[in-house]
């Protein structure tokens, strides 16, 4: 029996198992509007902003293991959807966005709401298609699919004209896909992985570095396996937190620009780095050649080869799907009995207790302003640290990163890569429709909120009862800091007047809003969001945060990791007290 | 240092300005460029002249193998290789210049094609160099228009690029 192009496209979606579409109706999709209509066996969401379609499916697939899916319809529909797929694209999120086309016959007519979306969504896509010939519809799904989920994952775009969806065949769905030009790489070299063992035993100083591929590669089990088998300090990136838990002794916190001092100090003077999913990029490393000036033997363990070698030169390249390669290393570790050498790991651990001491997260409390650390730390009590957080951009999402100790991969949802603000409503919305039984928080600033805040009317309608935790300090905070440290705190244009009665755009919205500004509050605030009476309601809360508070450590442009900016307490604090030629091997 | 990379890529709508956008947004150079269906319909090869450190050209082509229409791409450098490039110059081919164009032609095994009272048009292959020295050997001022394809580069000897 032959069907239209669009009940094929919703077909499609059915047999890839998809629950939820999110999108938003235009000229070029009705017929693919209409085919949902006459089905029942996943859901649309109706956005109210194509971006915000597009980052909620995105932090579909971030909190789930699935496909997240987006449609728009042409031209602005289409040009809307940009900044969520570079999203999505920069953090390596699976993710299939379907955009409507005008017709093939007015292709390059400049027709009513046509846009290039091949050409607009290329450099940001992993792959996208144009679909001409109905034919081939079924079949450009199960690629797109395949494409989007598999090795280094990421957003696939198909581009529908009109007439295909209105045209009909025969629908058959392939059952399998084989694509001659793509073979994602699964198992690792065993040379290569046995290399890695016996470097790891010559270690005096071992460290493992963990990012976003751990989490997206489901292998946050084995490196929490890798890590207690030989017992060595670990630090996550933004993006792979959660990979091991951080409550975990061996988790020395986050690296990178605002990482905590003993992760940067011990990614500085290690002597063997094992990174894994990670990609040496500069808001982690900073300059290559200061964070080399500690010589160190590196294993780098990535899906993509081109993320080997990019930045830094490594001497243990090992090409392959992280869980194949931590397990196949795992397993040669225990055959072989390759393990550090105990005293110098023991010295190591020493060196990092001294350089934990200080504890680089301590501020100031206060009991006449909100502290934002202090409100982080509230909700990973209130939440038991088993939340879902998602976050905008700013300070507040480094400080959510910093003080929210996650204990589990896909449990933080953010921007990381294209650091994008309005993200975390939109994306809050997603990971809460993926994950209807969780407690699922965003943390903002009242600058990011206000750049999707329309969502607000989107949670309603599908109650999505997540949290929104504003940590509102009337600057464009993470500007305001850098103006302070660069631009002789001339504050151009970074502070937000005229705002809003978020408490009131709340409850317009059908929400529950709340305004805190005292810090005893804080506490019996967020118990009362997220306990019982509230369980089932949208609850914004608009916490009225110390103005002039600054994320720290922070390392400023240029810099080593081992030339952090201190909070006051260890200002001035030695960062080089380490001496590359003591041999620990013969201390103990 | 200069690369010639050899590239199959399925023929499909699209492809190539993968490739170009692949260049010009990570800053990579192209020297040259020149791409035909193979004797396999659905395949197409590319050449690519392009210039950089070891660490650029190893970057570019894991960039090109990311490509997911991409099947394969060999440097050719990394071996023994023939390349091969098509120049068609017009030049002007009047009093003592026309023996002279032609001497210079058959001295540079190239072959006049198209014949006016004024002009010649010269039909020359090889390697770029030899079709720079060309340039070189005759005088500027009578260059009317020249047009060339690009270098195409195949390996030497059992060395062979295919599916
Ligand atoms: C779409 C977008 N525009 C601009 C920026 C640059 N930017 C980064 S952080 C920031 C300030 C964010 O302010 P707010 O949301 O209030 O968070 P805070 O830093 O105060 O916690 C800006 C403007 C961005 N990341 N994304």
């Amino acid at each position: 029996m032959e069907i239209s192009g669009a009940e094929i496209v919703t077909r499609c979606l059915q047999e890839e198992g998809v629950e939820f579409v999110f999108g938003y109706p235009g000229g070029a999709v009705l017929e693919i509007y209409d085919a949902i209509f006459k089905q029942d066996q996943f859901k649309h969401v109706l956005v109210r902003h194509e971006q915000a379609a597009v980052h909620a499916a995105d932090a579909y697939s971030r909190s789930s293991n699935k496909v997240g899916v987006a449609l728009v319809t042409s031209g602005p529909g289409a040009t809307n959807a940009i900044t969520g797929i570079a999203t999505a694209y920069m953090d390596s999120i699976p993710m299939v966005v379907l955009s409507g086309q005008v017709g093939t016959p007015v292709i390059g007519s400049d027709a009513f709401q046509e846009v290039d979306m091949v050409g607009c969504s290329r450099p940001i896509v992993k792959h996208n298609f144009l679909v001409k010939d109905v034919r081939d519809l079924a079949a450009t799904f199960k690629k797109a699919f395949y494409i989007a989920a598999t090795g280094r994952p990421g957003p696939v775009v198909i581009d529908i004209p009109k007439d295909v969806t209105m045209t009909k065949c025969v629908f058959e769905y392939p059952k399998s896909v084989s694509i001659r030009s793509y073979n994602p790489p699964t198992k690792g070299h065993p040379g290569q992985i046995k290399k890695a063992a016996q470097l790891l035993s010559e270690a005096k100083r071992p460290f493992i570095y963990v990012g976003g591929g751990a989490v997206q590669g489901g292998a946050g089990d084995l490196v929490t396996e890798l890590v207690k088998h030989l017992n060595v300090p670990c630090t996550n990136t933004l993006m792979g937190l959660g990979a091991l838990d951080g409550t975990d002794p061996n988790f020395v916190g986050m690296l990178g620009m605002h990482g905590t001092y003993e992760a940067n100090l011990a990614m500085q003077y290690c002597d063997v780095l094992i990174a894994i999913g990670a990609r040496f990029d500069d808001r982690v490393i900073s300059v290559p050649s200061q964070f080399l000036s500690n010589p160190k033997k590196i294993v780098h363990i990535d899906v993509d080869p081109s993320s080997i070698a990019k930045r830094v030169k490594v001497d243990v390249p090992i090409v392959g799907d992280v869980r194949h390669v931590l397990t196949d290393l795992i397993a040669v570790l225990k055959e072989t009995g390759l393990k550090p050498n105990p005293d110098a790991l023991g010295q190591w651990w020493k060196q990092i207790d001294e350089w934990r001491k200080p504890n680089c997260l301590l501020y100031t409390p206060s009991t006449e302003v909100i502290k934002p650390q202090h409100v982080i730390e509230t909700l990973w009590k209130v939440t038991n640290g088993e939340a879902i957080v998602t976050s905008d951009v700013g300070q507040h999402q480094m400080w959510a990163a910093q003080y929210y100790k996650f204990r589990r991969p896909k449990q933080w949802i953010n921007s990381g890569g294209l650091g994008t603000m309005g993200f975390g409503l939109p994306a809050a919305m997603g990971a809460q429709l993926a994950n209807p039984d969780a407690q699922v928080a965003c943390v903002t600033g009242e600058g990011s909120i206000q750049m999707n805040i329309q969502e607000l009317s989107t949670c309603k309608q599908y109650h999505t009862p997540v949290k929104v935790l504003s940590l509102n300090n009337r600057y464009l905070g993470m500007v305001r800091q850098w103006q302070e440290f660069f631009y002789g705190t001339r504050y151009s244009e970074s502070y937000m007047d005229a705002l809003p009665d978020f408490v009131k755009i709340a409850e317009a919205y059908g929400h529950v809003g709340f305004k805190v500004e005292n810090p005893a509050d804080v506490e019996p605030v967020l118990k009362e969001a997220f306990g019982p009476s509230l369980k089932e309601r949208l609850v914004f809360i608009d916490f009225r945060t110390d103005q002039t508070e600054n994320v720290f450590p922070m390392i400023q442009n240029g810099k080593g990791l081992n030339q952090m900016d201190l909070p006051a307490h260890m200002r001035g604090m030695q960062q080089v007290p380490f001496d590359n030629n003591r041999d620990y091997g013969n201390l103990a | 240092m200069r690369h010639i990379l050899s590239i199959l890529i399925e023929n499909e709508a699209g492809a190539l300005s993968r490739v170009t956008g692949l260049f010009s947004a990570r800053g990579y150079n192209i020297d040259s460029l020149t791409v035909q269906t193979t004797e396999d319909a659905t395949l197409s090869r590319m050449t690519i002249v392009t210039h950089g450190s070891d660490d650029v050209i190893e970057q570019i082509t894991k960039q090109l193998n990311k490509l997911i229409e991409v099947v394969k791409v060999i440097d050719l450098n990394e071996a023994e290789h023939i390349e091969r490039e098509l120049m068609l110059i017009k030049v002007r081919a009047t009093g003592k210049d026309r023996d002279e164009m032609k001497r210079m032609a058959e001295i540079f095994r190239g072959r006049i094609i198209d014949v006016t009272e004024k002009s010649y048009t010269i039909e020359l292959t090889g390697a770029g160099d030899k079709l720079d020295a060309f340039i070189k050997a005759i005088d500027p001022a009578v260059i009317l228009e020249t047009v060339r394809t690009g270098a195409s580069g195949i390996g030497r000897g059992e060395r062979i690029l295919r599916v």
